[in-house]
């Protein structure tokens, strides 16, 4: 059987415009929350959020690097983090400069939860307020989810697969899983897979609060804001960003003595079959995904060191913890659990993709990110390593990242380090 | 140049992010500034918005430089 390797990466988040200054900061157990600036939030119940900061920050994202003047007007800013973070990506891969034979073998699979929220938002007030012969031409192709792909593949000449996930806050996890599969079906030798999201505007900040999933209590401490596990979460933070890795088949990354970070070996997908936002009380959903992901690898629960959760900081926290709790035993078989959710917010159709890298950074520099704010683990949490408040360095040799959306979309992948 | 010129090319640099001394009166949008037919529209609706004009379909079918686009303002703004 074909194997799957990950040879690139690609970040960007409230905590950095790049893969190493994100990680720093993660592992420097530091906040990406504030109150929001991109908006006057004032008239909002939930009034912060984690922005991309902007390039004169010192973790700021500079998008003049790698996208286009022309295409930064065109497009919502999920598809700029999108098109940077593939970008750095194919770079850190050593793919710059590759031959028509392998562009027509590389492909894209990078998607979106929501997709282009403020542009709909802003746009809307045109039509309304000046007619439709005011609504811009690059409207639809500006906001499309499948457009960072569709970006992507112009940008760099990639004339494989050309595809986009959309299930919500499964979405990054799930473009990984299926691009993995696109190679070990031979559909291509490299695939560029990933998450963005950049909902962070008054629409999107107003609907998540209305649903009772964003945190509302915290407006006056932003960075304590985020808080899996601890008894006094009260609901996600909204962050923003993109995670993309270049994925490539293992014969080919070898070959051409590409830098490998990790396997993907094993993807669980499962359905709760429940309530369009809030997870099956039993956890039953999550359970599937991550018993069908060490299926799929061949691996024993206690092969697992770490797992990054989706723990959002919402009641669903311990419910992921029970489930994970049936699979891998009452101690995780000594695996330790962390939400990164805690230091750069809910990137929802990114966050898969973006916490994926983080475990692929755990086995490469054998050291597990915190999970930040956790003062007072909440009940049910006894016996389990929650990696409260400061990395741990440990042996981290196996990861699954979980990844749930609303819909019940649940999707687990387990990667581990190649020796 | 004209007042109208001047305004003209600066809306066109900002539209298209090309360099400004490529933004001759002669210059083609598509031919020489690597617009679209997409970015044609979009920077006929800028120019309506700048000068106050309107710009039926059938004219600015036949706006394919710069100078053409100089020229039919000055001819039709109030």
């Amino acid at each position: 059987m074909r194997r799957v390797v990950v040879t690139g990466l690609g970040l960007v988040t409230p905590l950095g415009g790049d893969v190493e200054t994100t990680w720093a900061n993660i592992l420097a157990s530091k906040s990406g929350a504030s109150r929001i600036t991109r908006f006057d939030a004032s008239d909002q119940k939930c009034q912060i959020a984690c922005e991309v900061k902007p390039a004169d920050h010192e973790y700021g994202f500079d998008p003049d690097k790698r996208v286009d003047h022309k295409v930064q007007r065109q497009v919502d800013p999920f598809i700029i983090y999108g098109i940077d973070a593939a970008g750095q990506a194919l770079e850190d891969a050593g793919l710059e400069d590759m031959s028509q034979e392998l562009l027509e073998r590389t492909g894209c699979s990078i998607g979106s939860g929501i997709g282009g929220l403020p542009g709909i938002e802003s746009e809307s007030l045109v039509l309304h307020e000046r007619g439709p012969g005011r609504v811009s031409p690059h409207f639809v192709h500006g906001r499309l989810i499948n457009l960072i792909s569709g970006q992507v593949s112009i940008k760099y000449g990639l004339m494989g697969p050309n595809h986009a996930v959309v299930t919500a806050c499964s979405t990054g996890a799930h473009s990984i899983g299926d691009a993995a599969r696109m190679i070990r079906e031979d559909d291509a030798d490299i695939m560029l897979a990933g998450g963005a999201e950049g909902t962070i505007c008054p629409l999107g900040v107003a609907g998540f609060a209305q649903a009772r999933a964003l945190n509302m209590s915290y407006n006056d401490r932003p960075e304590q804001a985020s808080r899996p596990y601890d008894k006094d979460r009260d609901g996600f933070v909204m962050g923003e960003g993109a995670g993309v890795v270049v994925l490539e088949e293992y014969e080919h990354a070898k070959a051409r003595g590409a830098k490998i970070y990790a396997e993907v070996v094993g993807y669980g997908l499962s359905g709760d079959a429940y309530h369009v936002t809030a997870p099956h009380p039993e956890g039953k959903g999550a359970e599937l995904a991550m018993r069908m992901a060490l299926r799929k690898a061949g691996m024993d629960p206690s092969d697992i060191d770490y797992i990054n959760a989706h723990g959002t900081s919402t009641m669903a926290d311990t419910i992921e913890l029970a489930a994970a709790m049936r699979v891998f035993g009452s101690d995780l078989s000594g695996a330790s659990m962390s939400s990164t959710k805690s230091a750069i917010g809910h990137l929802l159709g990114g966050a898969g993709a973006v916490e994926s890298i983080f475990c692929i950074l755990a086995i490469r520099d054998q050291i597990v990110p915190p999970t930040l704010n956790l003062d007072n683990p909440d009940e049910g949490t006894e016996g389990v390593d929650l990696v409260p408040h400061i990395p741990r360095k440990r042996p981290v040799n196996a990861v699954l990242n979980n990844s749930f959306g609303f819909g019940g979309t649940n999707a687990s992948l387990v990667m581990k380090k190649v020796d | 140049m004209s007042d109208t010129a001047d305004r003209v090319s600066k809306i066109v640099v900002e539209h298209l992010g090309v360099e400004a001394d490529k933004v001759t009166q002669e210059a083609s949008f598509i031919d020489d500034l690597g617009a679209d037919s997409l970015d044609i529209v979009e920077l006929v609706m800028a120019f309506e918005e700048e000068f106050g004009v309107e710009i039926p379909d059938d004219a600015a079918e036949k706006i394919t430089t710069v100078g053409d686009a100089t020229k039919y303002i000055e001819e039709h703004k109030g």
